[in-house]
C-alpha cells in the first residue's frame, strides 16, 4: 500500500485530481447540485470540444512545440464542409461530414507540418501565420457566413443522445451526446499511440532531446509531419461536434478559444518546454477549466466574475508548479552532488 | 593483419567555402585505443560527425572493416558497428533508463509498437555488460552525470560496436568516475571492441591510449603510438609551438589580507572555511565534483550567501548577498561554463567585455557615452590579444580560447582585488591555456588577488602560489605546491 | 578598424547589415509601386494616409510593448487586456471629472490618461514579479493575467459597452494636430522614439539585450536581471495602456473585450519586424517598418471593393510565412545548397 502512496505522490497529476476534487466538493457544498447527473452530464458534454482541442495541443506541445492555429484550422475544416453540403442539398448521415472534415483537417494540417518538419521554423510563428492564413481562406476565399441551418445529418448527430440523465429532484434533465464516444475513442487512440507505438514515444524523445532523437534513429521530420496532420484532424473532429451540437455554424465562434486550451493543458502539468506530461493531466486541467467555465454560477457567482477566476486560476496554478520547479531543481542539484562523490 | 575495424582515407569537408578537413586519414585496428586530440576548432568533431553518418564529406573513402562506403546515414554507421558517444550522450533527460537504452535497437529493427518486456529485456542485457547497477525505470535526467555517461556507453554497446567513439568524456568527470571510465574501456578492448577517444588533456592521452592522432587545422599532422609520446612533443604537435614549463613565484605577499574567511558555512554544501588571502597570492582550491568547491566559489560572489561565518574584504565586514554585491567589493569571478555562464555568444565582443562595467560608460541617467564604450573595447581587444577578423562577429565564432580571454576581460575591466576563476582553462587548447596562465601570474605580480577553482592537478601545481583542498563541504589541507605533489594532492582529494 | 569605417557608411552597407529589413523595405517599396500604378489618388492621398495614421497606433503602441518584452526573451499577452481595463479606467475619470454639461478641466485630458497608465503599471509590476520572482514562464502569466484584466473590465461594465465620456476628449485625442497629423500618431511616434532610444542609448536598453541573449551570464554579470525585468513588463503595460487611450477616443466607448484579435496580431508584426522570439535581437525600426507594410497592405486591398477586407489576415499570414521561408532559404546558403536542402526535404540526411 505504501509503496502506491508513495508513487502517486510524486505525480503532479494526483495534486491535480485532489484540487479538482476540492473544486467540486465546494461548490457541492454550496449549491448540492454539482454531483447531481444532469451536472455531471452537462459538464461532460461541455468536456467534448475542448478535450479534443486539448489532447491536440497536448501533443504538440509535448514534442516541444506550440501550436496556436488549431482553432482556425478547426473552423475552416468544418465550415468548408458544411457550407459545402449545405449548397449539395446534402441528406445523408454523418459519415460524410466526418470525412471531409477529416480529409480537409488532414491537408490543413500537413501544410502546418510541412513548414514546421521540414524548414524546421518555430512552431509558433509557423502557427501564428498560418492561423491568419485559414481565417483568410475561410472570411476571404470562401466568404464565410453565418449558417443557420446544417445538413440533417449533422444536426441530428449533434442532437442524439447516448442516454438521458434525470435529476431526480429538479426534474431537470440533460443528454449525453452521442459526441462523447468520439472523445473517448480518440483518448483511447491517442493514449495507445503516445505509449504503445513508437512514434508516440518518439514525440516524448523529440520534445526531450530532439538532435538525441535524430541521432538515436527516430525520423524527426516525419514524425513532426504527421503529428501535425494528426492535430490538424482530431481539431476538425472537434469543429465538427461543436458545429453540430449547436446546430449552426457560426465561423468565428471557436476563435480565441486556443489560449483556454493550451492553459488547461499546462495546468495539467504538462511543461511548456515539452517532453514531460500525460494525457491523464491534460484531461484533468482542461476540466478544470471546464468546471469553472461552466459551474461556478452554482456558487452563486455572477458570470461576470468567470474570466477573473479563470485569471487567477492560470496565475495561481502556473505559480504552484514553478514554485516546486524552483524547489526541485535546489534540492534535485544537492542531491546530484552528493550522489557524484 | 586483422582488417582495420575504421579506416578513413582523405577526408574533406567544407562548410560555406571554409574548409574544415582538408584531407583527413586516420586508421583504427580492431580492440585498439586510440586517441584523437586537438585544440578546439581543429575539425575532430566534424570528422566525428562524418565518420557517424551525420555529415556527408566531400570527397574521401570510409571503410568498416574492410568495406567502402561513400555515403552513410547514422543508422548505417550504427549497423556497421560504429558507436558515437557525444558530450551530451545524446539521452533523453525526460525518459526513463530503460526507454534510453532500448530505443536505438527498438529503431534499427524497425519495431512500430512499444513492448515492455522485450524494452525491459534489452535494457537489462545492456546494463550487465559493464555491472552497471541503476533503476531501470528513473528518469535519466535525475541520475549524476557520471551515471549519464554509463548509460550512453551501455546504449553504445548493445549493437555489436565495434568501435565506440567517446567526444570529450571526462570533461564532467571526478578523478575516480575518469578511473572507472579507463577501466571499462579497457574491458571492452579485451572484448575486442575498439575506443576512439578524444581528448585535449595530455595525461589522459598517455594514461590510456595506445596509438594517437593529432590534428590542427583540419589537417592531420601525425599519427603514432603513444609510447613514443612526450608532454613537449604532444604541446608542439598540437600548438606549432613550444612552451617553457612554469613554475609561479609569487613576487612577495605583503600586507594585510585582500580577504578574510572565517568559519564560513552554507549548509548542506560546506562548512567552517577559514583562509586568508593576500595580494599577489594565487589561492588554488580543489577538490572533486561536490566538494563544495563550486558552491564556495558561488557564495564568495554573492550568489548564494553562507548561513554562518564572516567575510572581510580589506578588513572591513561586508555581507554578499548578490552579484552586486560581490562586485562593489572588489570580487570578479570568471565562470566555469564559459559558453551558458560567461558569455553572450550571438554578441560581439565588445558587448561581452564591457558588460559588467556599462554603467560607469554612461552619465546618472543612463545614456551611454559610444566613444568610451569603443575606446575601452579597443583597449581590451588589444591588451588580450585576441584574434578575430572583426570584432562585431559574435563570440560563438572564436575559439575556447579567445573566448574564455573574453570573459576575462570582462572582468580585468572593473580592475577587482579580487578574481575568482572557476576551471579558467577547462575545454582551452594548451596554446591559449599557457597563455591564459601567464596572464594570471601577471596579474598576481601587479598586486591582484586570485582563487583558482581547478581539477587540473598539473595547472594547480604550476600555477598557483598556496593550494587548499575540500572534501565533502570541509577544508581538508592546505599545502605548499612546492613541497607536494600529485599523489599527495590525491590522496587529500579523495 | 578603418576598413569597418568604410563599409559602415552607405546604403549598401546597410542593406547587408541587416538583411532581413532590407526585404521588408523592397516589399514595401514594392507594394507602393504597386499602388501608384493601379490606385494612384486614392491611395496617396492625404486623407488615406491620415486614416492610416490614425488606425494603426492602437494596436501598434501594444506591439511595441511586446517588442520590449520579447527581447528580453519574454512576451506579454495581457496587452489588450490591459489596453481595456485602462480605456475603462480613463473613461470612468473623465466621467467623475466632467462637470454636469460634460465639460472638462484643462488638466482633465492629461489626468485620465495617467489614471489608464497607472493600470498599465501595476499590470506590469504583476506580469514582471511573477515571471522574475515565482518564475513562471512569461506565455502563461501574462496568459492568466490577461483573463484577470478582462475579467477585471467584464465586472466592471457588467459586460456592456461604456460610453458617454466628455466629447472633448475624443476630438482631441484622436483629432488632428496641426489640423494634419493625426494625435494617435503622435502619441505613437512620441513613445516609438522614446523606447528607441531607450534601446539604443542607453545602458538599460543594452542590458535588456543581454538578458535576452544569455540570462544565465546576465546574472553572473551582475545585471539585476528581476528589476530589469520587471521594468521592461511595467513599459508593456504602459504602452498598452496608451493604446487603450487610444482606442478609447477611436471607438468613443471602452468595452472588456475590444481588439481581441490584436494580441496574435501584434504578435505577428513584431515578429516580421525581426524581433526574435527567443530573444535579444531586435529593433524600433522593423516593428515600426512591418507596421507600415502590414497597414499599407490592408489599406490598399481596400481599394479594391472586389476583393474583401477579409483577405487581409490571410495576407499577412502569408507574408510572415513567405519571409520566413526565404529567412531559412538565406540562412541555410552558409552551409548547404538548394541542391542538399531539396536532398533532405526527401528523407535523406545532409
Amino acid at each position: 500500500m505504501p509503496q502506491i502512496i508513495k508513487k502517486l505522490t510524486q505525480k503532479t497529476e494526483t495534486y491535480i485530481f485532489l484540487v479538482l476534487l476540492a473544486l467540486s466538493f465546494i461548490i457541492e457544498l454550496r449549491s448540492g447540485q454539482f454531483f447531481t447527473s444532469n451536472n455531471l452530464v452537462d459538464l461532460a458534454s461541455a468536456m467534448i470540444v475542448p478535450g479534443l482541442f486539448a489532447i491536440g495541443e497536448f501533443m504538440v506541445i509535448v514534442s516541444g512545440g506550440f501550436d496556436v492555429s488549431f482553432p482556425a484550422l478547426a473552423s475552416l475544416s468544418v465550415y468548408a464542409t458544411t457550407s459545402t453540403l449545405l449548397n449539395a442539398g446534402y441528406t445523408g448521415n454523418i459519415w460524410l461530414p466526418i470525412l471531409m472534415v477529416v480529409v480537409i483537417g488532414a491537408v490543413l494540417g500537413a501544410f502546418n507540418g510541412f513548414l514546421i518538419a521540414f524548414f524546421e521554423l518555430p512552431p509558433f510563428i509557423v502557427t501564428l501565420g498560418t492561423a491568419s492564413v485559414f481565417k483568410g481562406i475561410m472570411q476571404g476565399v470562401l466568404a464565410s457566413r453565418q449558417l443557420a441551418t446544417i445538413p440533417k445529418g449533422m444536426s441530428s448527430f449533434g442532437t442524439s443522445a447516448l442516454f438521458i440523465a434525470k435529476n431526480a429532484k429538479s426534474g431537470l434533465t440533460s443528454r449525453m451526446p452521442v459526441a462523447i464516444l468520439v472523445l473517448v475513442i480518440v483518448l483511447v487512440l491517442v493514449f495507445l499511440l503516445l505509449y504503445k507505438t513508437m512514434f508516440g514515444r518518439g514525440i516524448y524523445a523529440i520534445g526531450g532531446n530532439a538532435s538525441s532523437a535524430f541521432r538515436a534513429g527516430f525520423n524527426v521530420r516525419r514524425i513532426k509531419f504527421f503529428l501535425y496532420v494528426g492535430v490538424g484532424v482530431i481539431s476538425s473532429l472537434a469543429g465538427l461536434i461543436r458545429v453540430c451540437m449547436m446546430t449552426q455554424c457560426h465561423p468565428t465562434n471557436m476563435l480565441g478559444m486556443e489560449m483556454m486550451i493550451i492553459a488547461g493543458v499546462v495546468l495539467g502539468g504538462t511543461a511548456i518546454s515539452g517532453g514531460a506530461g500525460t494525457l491523464t493531466g491534460c484531461m484533468l486541467g482542461t476540466a478544470m477549466i471546464v468546471i469553472v467555465q461552466n459551474s461556478l454560477i452554482l456558487l452563486g457567482v455572477p458570470t461576470f466574475w468567470q474570466e477573473c477566476f479563470l485569471g487567477l486560476l492560470i496565475l495561481i496554478g502556473t505559480g504552484i508548479s514553478a514554485t516546486q520547479v524552483m524547489r526541485s531543481t535546489k534540492m534535485g542539484n544537492m542531491k546530484k552532488l552528493r550522489r557524484a562523490e | 593483419m586483422a582488417q582495420n575495424v575504421l579506416k578513413v582515407v582523405d577526408i574533406k569537408k567544407s562548410f560555406a567555402g571554409v574548409e574544415a578537413l582538408k584531407g583527413v586519414s586516420l586508421e583504427i585496428a580492431p580492440g585498439e585505443i586510440h586517441c584523437l586530440a586537438g585544440e578546439n576548432g581543429c575539425g575532430k568533431s566534424t570528422l566525428i560527425k562524418i565518420i557517424s553518418g551525420v555529415y556527408e564529406p566531400n570527397s574521401g573513402q570510409i571503410e568498416f572493416s574492410g568495406k567502402v562506403h561513400t555515403k552513410i546515414t547514422p543508422i548505417e554507421a550504427i549497423m556497421n558497428g560504429i558507436q558515437v558517444i557525444y558530450q551530451d550522450f545524446s539521452v533523453f533527460p525526460n525518459l526513463s533508463v530503460m526507454e534510453n537504452l532500448a530505443f536505438n535497437s527498438e529503431l534499427a529493427n524497425k519495431h512500430k509498437l512499444v513492448n515492455v518486456k522485450r524494452m525491459r529485456k534489452i535494457a537489462k542485457e545492456a546494463i550487465a555488460r559493464i555491472n552497471f547497477e541503476v533503476d531501470l525505470d528513473a528518469k535519466v535526467e535525475t541520475l549524476s552525470v557520471a551515471n549519464k555517461q554509463l548509460v550512453a556507453i551501455c546504449r553504445a554497446l548493445m549493437f555489436g560496436a565495434k568501435l565506440i567513439i567517446m567526444d570529450e568524456p571526462t570533461t564532467a568527470l571526478t578523478r575516480k568516475e575518469v578511473n572507472s571510465l579507463f577501466k571499462i574501456i579497457l574491458d571492452l578492448k579485451a572484448q575486442g571492441i575498439a575506443t576512439l577517444f578524444v581528448s585535449h588533456k595530455l595525461d589522459e592521452v598517455f594514461e590510456i591510449s595506445e596509438r594517437f592522432t593529432i590534428i590542427r587545422s583540419g589537417e592531420k599532422i601525425i599519427t603514432g603510438n603513444t609510447s613514443e609520446l612526450d608532454n613537449k612533443k604532444f604541446t608542439f604537435y598540437m600548438t606549432g609551438r613550444e612552451f617553457d614549463d612554469l613554475a609561479f613565484t609569487p613576487k612577495s605577499i605583503v600586507g594585510d589580507p585582500v580577504m578574510e574567511v572565517k568559519d564560513l558555512s552554507l549548509s548542506g554544501y560546506f562548512e567552517d572555511i577559514n583562509f586568508s588571502l593576500h595580494k599577489g597570492e594565487i589561492l588554488g582550491l580543489t577538490g572533486l565534483l561536490g566538494s563544495g568547491r563550486t558552491e564556495l566559489a558561488l557564495s564568495l560572489f554573492g550568489m548564494r550567501k553562507a548561513d554562518k561565518g564572516t567575510i572581510r574584504i580589506k578588513g572591513k565586514n561586508v555581507v554578499l548577498d548578490s552579484v552586486r554585491s560581490a562586485m562593489e567589493n572588489g570580487i570578479g569571478y570568471v565562470p566555469e561554463d564559459r559558453l551558458s555562464e560567461g558569455l553572450f555568444l550571438p554578441r560581439g565582443i565588445g558587448d561581452n567585455v564591457v558588460i559588467s562595467e556599462i554603467d560607469s560608460l554612461a552619465n546618472r541617467i543612463g545614456v551611454l557615452d559610444k566613444a568610451r564604450k569603443q575606446k575601452e573595447i579597443d583597449r581590451w581587444v588589444e591588451e588580450l590579444s585576441i584574434a578575430t577578423p572583426n570584432p562585431d562577429n559574435a563570440c560563438s565564432t572564436l575559439s575556447g580560447g579567445n573566448q574564455q580571454r573574453i570573459v576575462l576581460a570582462k572582468w580585468l575591466s572593473r580592475e577587482p582585488d579580487v578574481l575568482i576563476l572557476n576551471g579558467p582553462t577547462m575545454g582551452v587548447d594548451i596554446g591559449s591555456k599557457h597563455d591564459i596562465h601567464l596572464i594570471l601570474e601577471k596579474l598576481a605580480d601587479k598586486g591582484m588577488a586570485l582563487i583558482i577553482i581547478s581539477d587540473d592537478i598539473p595547472e594547480i601545481l604550476s600555477t598557483c602560489s598556496k593550494i587548499m583542498i575540500m572534501k565533502n563541504g570541509r577544508i581538508t589541507a592546505t599545502l605548499n605546491p612546492k613541497e607536494t605533489n600529485t599523489q599527495e594532492l590525491s590522496q587529500y582529494m579523495m | 578598424m578603418n576598413t569597418k569605417n568604410k563599409n559602415k557608411n552607405g546604403i549598401s552597407a546597410f542593406l547587408k547589415k541587416d538583411v532581413y529589413l532590407s526585404r521588408l523595405i523592397v516589399l514595401m517599396l514594392l507594394w507602393m509601386l504597386f499602388m501608384a500604378s493601379v490606385r494612384f489618388e486614392s491611395f496617396y492621398s492625404l486623407i488615406n494616409f491620415q486614416t492610416m495614421a490614425s488606425q494603426f497606433p492602437e494596436f501598434g503602441l501594444m506591439a511595441l510593448g511586446i517588442m520590449l518584452c520579447m527581447i528580453t526573451g519574454g512576451i506579454d499577452l495581457s496587452v489588450v487586456g490591459v489596453a481595456n481595463l485602462s480605456a475603462i479606467m480613463i473613461g470612468t475619470f473623465l466621467n467623475l471629472m466632467a462637470d454636469t454639461e460634460g465639460n472638462l478641466p484643462f488638466y482633465g485630458i492629461p489626468a485620465a490618461i495617467i489614471g489608464g497608465a497607472v493600470v498599465g503599471v501595476i499590470a506590469g509590476l504583476l506580469n514582471g514579479i511573477l515571471i522574475s520572482k515565482v518564475k513562471i514562464p512569461p506565455i502563461l502569466v501574462t496568459l492568466g493575467s490577461s483573463e484577470l484584466f478582462t475579467g477585471i473590465s467584464i465586472i466592471i461594465t457588467k459586460g456592456k459597452a461604456i460610453s458617454g465620456f466628455p466629447a472633448a476628449y475624443s476630438s482631441t485625442v484622436a483629432g488632428k494636430l496641426f489640423n494634419v497629423i493625426p494625435m494617435q500618431l503622435v502619441f505613437f511616434t512620441v513613445m516609438a522614439l522614446f523606447l528607441a532610444f531607450l534601446l539604443n542609448r542607453t545602458t538599460f536598453g543594452t542590458k535588456l539585450y543581454m538578458i535576452g541573449t544569455n540570462m544565465t551570464a546576465a546574472k553572473f554579470s551582475g545585471l539585476k536581471t528581476d528589476r530589469l525585468i520587471i521594468k521592461t513588463y511595467v513599459l508593456s503595460g504602459i504602452c498598452a495602456s496608451i493604446g487603450g487611450a487610444v482606442m478609447l477616443a477611436n471607438y468613443n466607448s471602452a468595452r472588456a473585450d475590444y481588439g481581441v484579435v490584436y494580441t496574435l496580431q501584434c504578435v505577428l508584426i513584431v515578429v516580421l519586424g525581426g524581433v526574435s522570439p527567443t530573444g535579444g535581437k531586435g529593433k524600433i525600426s522593423g516593428v515600426v517598418l512591418s507596421i507600415c507594410v502590414l497597414q499599407m497592405l490592408s489599406s490598399g486591398l481596400n481599394r479594391f471593393p472586389q476583393v474583401s477586407s477579409f483577405y487581409i489576415p490571410l495576407i499577412w499570414g502569408g507574408v510572415l510565412i513567405l519571409v520566413m521561408v526565404l529567412n531559412y532559404f538565406t540562412e541555410n546558403k552558409k552551409i548547404k545548397s538548394p541542391k542538399t536542402v531539396l536532398k533532405s526535404l526527401s528523407g535523406q540526411k545532409m
